[in-house]
């Protein structure tokens, strides 16, 4: 009896002291460090604070999507460069994914050419470093561009000239009531899925859902053009003289060379991924599946849409949503060839110019973090939800 | 009206073949003469149609050659592999007449056209590329700044590797324990003296100097080295029941899984000597040689995780109930299984490594594709860029595709064996 409670006493004690041991440490580490960036930060005559956000950051940013110049803020700059690399992983994502898809059904394809053309795009692009693949695009192919006045000419619409590629300006009126009908338009599509769903399950009925939904799709926002007041022009890119050398083009929008070289490369390289985990995923649907989904006499359309893809999907999904966040903490290799997204204008030019290295390496660090953490949550939500419920 | 007539079948399998056949031919043949010869034996029609007309001859042609169960063997197997379906002999074509339209070009550049001989970029008269630049730059890029007398050490340390490692896989089981303990415990700090000299009569080189290729093969050989064993520990410690252990290792995990690598390197670079005393100073590669080893470390944590998920509950009670300890347990029963079953996850952890190296240039080490970039920026090298990055692609291609046919060999060998 009493051996025994000594020997529970001593296994509590026998599991305490690591953990002790192990938080005493970290705790003394992080002291240290504390004390010594205090010392330092003192003798530099900076104290740690997070004030300098707000003030003037007077630089100037290349391209930004809000406006921003030298007058603006610190913190207004940390958005810029936010808001920067939201946007080429957006761009980045929407290319990797069509490309990735095409590649990974190229290679399950019974041609023998397109299968073997799709895996060797798979080990060409994924095993060449991707900085190296930027700087081929930024620094190699794409100033290979003819100049402003000999620029390539799609249709006189856009032209692709070495300093960037000019398209129209979208120019809306009444933008508001556009955005209102198209979200019309998708909640009403939902309720029309719930709807054949109902009809489907209760009387057998199957309703033509995609021909509706493109009609709904189509309709709505057609109607806010005619009878709301909505109106969109362009305005095309004109070629203006600089002076006697130098052309440029105006009234478009202008796509930097270094955005266009960033979304390529990162989108050529998570593509092959993406492509990998379509594979896989298709090839995970058992033979069978299809088979007896044939056997009970559903079409070619109703079995994948019905047995193969809901499968499939549960195996694409959580490693593709893995390649996103990888596209994401990738687009910080931007900084690599100034396009102006967080790490640049945040963690290298605004730290440059207040040295608050702490600061401001632990703000970049942080926000990364934190879009990390909620895709993984919503990515552990959607593998609970997806999971195969087994009796 | 009898359109039957125009399917091809068995029993005209002949003459279907041969109209066939022809179609095919002359379609390659135009293709072949535009690319190379540079004449359009189409010239007559309007250009669009002339620009087509390969496509269309041959779409035609493989539409009369698609004969099912011909008993051709041949004829057979080239319907069955590219020309199944019209949508597949158009992909087919499309393919082919794409490569060979870009293969010429491509060769042109590479070699036809390129220059070889020569020491400047005067030398480089020709349209293609400038390999010149590569010869004359060559030691750079494999050396980095490391002086060219000296250039002797860096080769010595990795000849000397690279003789331990190929002999460690012939000698008998009995002496290759005691060979990898020395190339894991001694080398490293033979290598290490080797390099950065300053003693046995050997110049002082410092770090800063270090770069090119060999800088790559460094920071990943020592980055493998010590992130191998840290991510052990960081997969124990998740797996661990000790709470305030499991949630420490889960924390330093997900922190460093969570952020790019450019900001961990920035952190080494610029955050982490405002932690240190004032005066000491820590050289820059050992920085960011921990941080690349803590960043992949925790990447390695998960892939071993992942094996020790995947062992039944059942070898760890059977331990137990042997009386082994926590320790015991883990190294003789649990970890030589669990790390054999990811096998495949480690080598691409590895293979990310070695493709993340290149990324240290952003805190001013410069490896190959640093040395490149010093390279093409140099006035008299201007505009070699592409040269450049061709040839670093290829090195660091070599590279990684022969780890990873290395490791999905390992995989097909290990699943062989289960």
């Amino acid at each position: 009896m009493n051996l025994k409670k000594i020997n529970i006493e001593n296994k509590k004690i026998r599991d305490l002291i690591p953990q002790v041991l192990t938080v005493l440490t970290l705790i003394s580490v992080i002291f240290y460090f504390a004390t010594n960036a205090q010392i330092n930060m003192g003798n530099r005559g900076i104290s740690f604070g997070f004030g300098f956000l707000s003030q003037e950051a007077s630089f100037d940013i290349a391209f930004s999507l809000i406006e921003f110049d030298g007058s603006y803020s610190y913190g207004r700059a940390f958005l810029v460069g936010l808001l920067n690399t939201i946007l080429v992983s957006v761009i980045g994502i929407f290319l990797a994914t069509i490309l990735g898809v095409i590649v990974g059904v190229a290679r399950l394809s019974d041609n023998y050419l397109i299968a073997k053309t799709a895996e060797w795009y798979v080990e060409i692009f994924r095993n060449i470093p991707l900085i190296l693949q930027i700087f081929f695009w930024y620094f190699a192919a794409l100033r290979a561009l003819p100049s402003p006045e000999n620029a390539i000419n799609f249709y006189d619409i856009s032209y692709l000239t070495i300093k960037g590629w000019y398209i129209p300006k979208f120019v809306w009126i009444n933008f508001d009531i556009f955005c209102y009908s198209l979200i019309l338009a998708f909640v009403s599509i939902y309720f029309l899925y719930r709807y054949a769903k109902k009809q489907r399950e209760e009387f057998g009925k199957i309703l033509p859902t995609f021909t509706l939904s493109l009609g709904i799709l189509i309709l709505i926002p057609l109607f806010s053009f005619l009878l709301l007041g909505v109106s969109l022009t362009f305005n095309y890119p004109e070629l203006k003289q600089l002076s006697e050398t130098s052309y440029t083009y105006e009234n478009g929008v202008s796509i930097i060379p270094e955005l266009m070289a960033l979304a390529l490369a990162l989108s050529m390289y998570t593509a092959t991924f993406i492509a990998e985990n379509v594979r896989a995923g298709v090839m995970g649907v058992g033979k069978g599946q299809k088979e007896a989904a044939a056997s009970i006499g559903l079409t070619k359309g109703q079995i994948l849409k019905l047995v193969v893809m809901p499968q499939a999907l549960r195996i694409i999904i959580p490693p593709t949503t893995n390649q996103y966040l990888n596209l994401t903490k990738n687009s910080s290799l931007a900084a690599a060839i100034a396009y102006p997204d967080m790490v640049l204008v945040f963690a290298k030019t605004a730290l440059m110019q207040t040295g608050r290295a702490i600061e401001i390496i632990s703000i970049t660090m942080l926000t990364y973090l934190s879009l990390s953490i909620s895709i993984s949550l919503l990515m552990n939500w959607y593998n609970k939800k997806m999971a195969i419920k087994e009796k | 009206m009898n359109l039957a007539y125009l399917k091809p079948t068995k029993e005209k399998i002949n003459t279907f073949l041969l109209l066939g056949s022809i179609f095919v031919i002359f379609a390659f043949f135009d293709i072949l003469t535009n690319t190379f010869l540079n004449r359009n034996i189409t010239g007559f029609l309007p250009q669009t149609i002339s620009f087509f007309t390969p496509l269309i001859l041959g779409y035609i042609g493989f539409y009369l050659i698609r004969i099912e169960f011909s008993g051709n063997r041949f004829l057979d197997k080239l319907n069955k592999n590219i020309n199944s379906s019209n949508f597949n002999a158009f992909l087919t074509l499309l393919i082919l007449f794409i490569i060979i339209k870009a293969i010429s070009p491509l060769i042109n550049w590479l070699i036809l056209d390129a220059n070889f001989v020569g020491s400047s970029k005067d030398d480089c008269t020709g349209n293609g590329a400038c390999w010149v630049f590569i010869k004359v730059w060559f030691n750079r890029l494999m050396y980095g700044l490391y002086p060219d007398v000296e250039q002797w050490r860096v080769n010595s340390a990795f000849i000397l590797l690279f003789t331990l490692v190929g002999i460690a896989f012939f000698v008998p089981q009995k002496i290759k324990k005691y060979f990898i303990i020395f190339l894991l415990f001694v080398y490293p700090f033979i290598g290490i003296k080797l390099l950065s000299g300053g003693s046995f009569g050997l110049v002082y080189v410092e770090t800063a100097a270090w770069g090119g290729l060999s800088l790559t093969f460094i920071i990943s050989a020592f980055a493998i080295l010590f992130c191998f064993p840290i991510g052990v520990f960081l997969a124990l410690g998740r797996r661990s029941s000790l709470p305030a252990i499991r949630y420490i290792s889960i924390g330093f995990i997900e922190l460093w899984r969570g952020v790019p690598l450019i900001t961990v390197l920035f952190m080494a670079a610029v955050m982490f000597p405002m932690f240190l005393p004032d005066g000491t100073f820590i050289d820059k590669l050992i920085r960011v040689l921990i941080a690349i080893t803590l960043f992949e470390a925790a990447y390695m944590a998960e892939v071993v995780r992942g094996g020790l998920q995947a062992l039944p509950k059942g070898q760890y009670e059977a331990a137990k109930s042997l009386g082994m300890g926590y320790w015991r347990m883990n190294i003789l029963i649990i970890l030589p299984q669990a790390l054999k079953l990811v096998i495949p996850g480690i080598a691409n952890t590895l293979l990310a490594l070695v493709k993340d190296t290149p990324l240290i240039f952003v805190v001013g080490l410069m490896e190959l594709a640093g040395m490149i970039g010093l390279a093409k920026t140099n006035p008299k090298w201007l505009g070699m860029a592409m040269e450049g990055y061709v040839f670093a692609g290829l090195v660091f291609w070599v590279i990684c595709y022969a780890m990873s046919r290395y490791s999905q060999n390992l995989e097909k060998k290990l699943s062989t064996e289960r």
